[in-house]
């Protein structure tokens, strides 16, 4: 059993906090660090890969310091964001390099069983400058598992798959999630998240925003006020329909926009009373739209949660 | 110490198609030059000591020594490629001395060769000029190696302050400001040519044999172990 331990850590870069006091511990199984484009969800990883050091705090694998020990890579394995990787050889060579690297005792075999865990043998005598994005992505799978390790760390890893490789790839963490591994991914796409992740952290502004079960955080997410914005044949008369029901908290004629800013706390009932109401009282819904769906400010309300 | 796979991603990096023109490119105008002198002039020692000293130490060696010293490890920083030698159970000093002996052979390989064979068709190594400027070469490849390569590790703009050193510090301050020959590699090496070259001829330096060994030491020595202190303590970028 891995497990990596995040106790209080910080890390700043100047006068900038990119990640802010955050404890957390991710072990085996499949855990996904969810948050929005610069969160700080790559710094966390950067800090839990032995690539940064936290500004404050401890990062550990298994009670060892992974900062500046070089001895954990043979537990962790790396799948990071960026797209260099020796473009002058081949896939085969990368992978092979890779295992000769680790010092495996047999590194041919290793590396032919890496490339063919992520069906890349038939590609692996080409040259990387000359591979896809998800084929890139995938020979960088199989440099992290060439190792057989007990932790792998991937940073962003369906950006730029297509749907099939997408698949393809979450079938195989999902496997090495439940052979026992820990497995931790990070995206900001919510739907990549719920498909394979049971357990999520959610990172929002640098801070530890929620953590626990997908289900329970992905309710607390749906149940959160919404807020519309509605437009229709009568405003007054509609928001004098909406303030008689109580899954609408707060209603704003919004007399610049010509329209109604309506803040409601039960999604569910909601959308089923308002299309309901309006018909009831002879009124044409001309627009009704989220105004505050953005991953950002779902985020933000978990924080306040 | 040394790691094979280091080693060998290493070498196809710098003798990759474009990068091994770019290394051809002096070396062969070096070999051109004394052709053309001999079939011109004939054998004559002061315009091979020129032609040696002043094109080959002077400008071909610290060029060389740029582009191997740096092109052995920026831009694996610069990609962020790096990252798959950092992370495996590998002392970071074994990828920076792995690259230091790639980088000396590479230098030494494109500097001491066409020197040799230039000298050669020159004046036929008369005077042990050939010898003396070879050794003179063979040498500041080893300073230069370790100088570039920690260039490489401290800064995105690596090449720039290696040109900046070889071409404004040692050829022009060093050709105006008599102190700047004292901090050169050049003249360190050339105190160890004039050594090899007869006596009487124009193969001398400003700095004493003994300082030029200490210096050259240092500088290897100390470059070297800066380097690996960097890659110890190196920071790969994140994006947000």
């Amino acid at each position: 059993m891995t497990t990596i331990e995040i106790t209080q850590v910080s890390r700043w870069f100047g006068n900038v906090v990119a990640v802010n006091d955050i404890s957390m511990a991710i072990g085996p199984g499949v855990t996904g660090l969810l948050g929005p484009n610069g969160a700080g969800k790559s710094t966390l990883i950067h800090m839990m890969s032995g690539f940064l050091a936290p500004s404050a705090g401890t990062v550990t694998l298994d009670g060892a310091s992974i900062w500046r020990n070089e001895s954990v890579y043979r537990h962790i394995g790396l799948v990071p964001e960026r797209e260099g990787m020796y473009d002058y050889l081949t896939g085969g060579e990368f992978v092979l390099a890779n295992a000769e690297l680790h010092r495996l005792p047999d590194p041919k075999a290793a590396a032919r069983d890496a490339l063919a865990t992520v069906e890349m043998t038939d590609a692996a005598d080409r040259r990387i400058s000359t591979y896809s994005k998800g084929m890139r992505q995938r020979v960088k799978m199989a440099s992290a598992l060439v190792h057989q390790p007990s932790v792998l760390l991937l940073d962003e890893p369906f950006n730029g798959m297509d749907p099939r490789q997408r698949m393809q790839l979450m079938t195989l963490l999902r496997r090495m999630g439940d052979e026992g591994r820990t497995v931790l991914f990070s995206s900001h796409i919510l739907e990549e998240v719920e498909q394979l992740a049971g357990h999520i952290e959610v990172i929002v502004a640098g801070r530890h925003a929620a953590s626990g079960d997908f289900r329970r955080i992905r309710r607390l997410m749906t149940d959160r006020p919404h807020q519309y914005l509605i437009r229709s044949s009568d405003d007054r008369a509609l928001a004098a329909a909406l303030i008689g029901d109580p899954s609408t908290t707060s209603i704003e004629v919004d007399t610049a926009e010509r329209a109604l800013r309506v803040q409601a706390h039960d999604f569910g009932r909601f959308t089923t009373e308002l299309p309901r109401l309006a018909r009831d009282h002879g009124i044409r819904l001309l627009a009704v739209s989220p105004s505050d769906e953005s991953l950002e400010s779902v985020f933000s309300y978990l924080i306040s949660a | 110490m040394y790691n094979e796979t280091v080693a060998r991603l290493t070498y196809r990096a710098l003798l990759g198609r474009r990068r091994a023109i770019l290394l051809s490119i002096l070396p062969g105008l070096l070999i051109l030059i004394a052709i053309a002198v001999r079939a011109i002039g004939g054998a004559d020692d002061r315009v091979t000591e020129e032609v040696l000293g002043g094109f080959g130490l002077a400008a071909m060696v610290p060029l060389i020594g740029v582009i191997a010293g740096t092109g052995a490890i920026a831009p694996e920083i610069d990609d962020g490629s790096i990252v798959y030698l950092l992370s495996k159970p590998l002392p970071r000093r074994t990828i920076i001395l792995t690259k230091l002996w790639v980088a000396i052979a590479v230098t030494m390989l494109f500097t001491t060769v066409p020197v040799l064979l230039a000298g050669m068709i020159m004046n036929g190594n008369s005077q042990q000029i050939a010898g003396a400027y070879t050794l003179a070469a063979a040498v500041a490849s080893i300073a230069y190696s370790a100088v570039f390569l920690l260039l490489g590790t401290v800064s995105r703009n690596a090449v720039v302050f290696g040109l900046i050193y070889s071409l404004i510090w040692e050829t022009l301050f060093g050709s105006i400001v008599s102190g700047a020959r004292t901090l050169s590699v050049q003249q360190w090496s050339l105190s160890l040519a004039e050594r090899v070259a007869a006596d009487g001829t124009g193969v001398t330096s400003d700095v004493a044999l003994p300082t030029a060994v200490i210096l050259l030491a240092a500088v290897t020595v100390a470059g070297t172990w800066y380097a690996i202190r960097r890659l110890t303590v190196l920071t790969v970028a994140a994006d947000d």
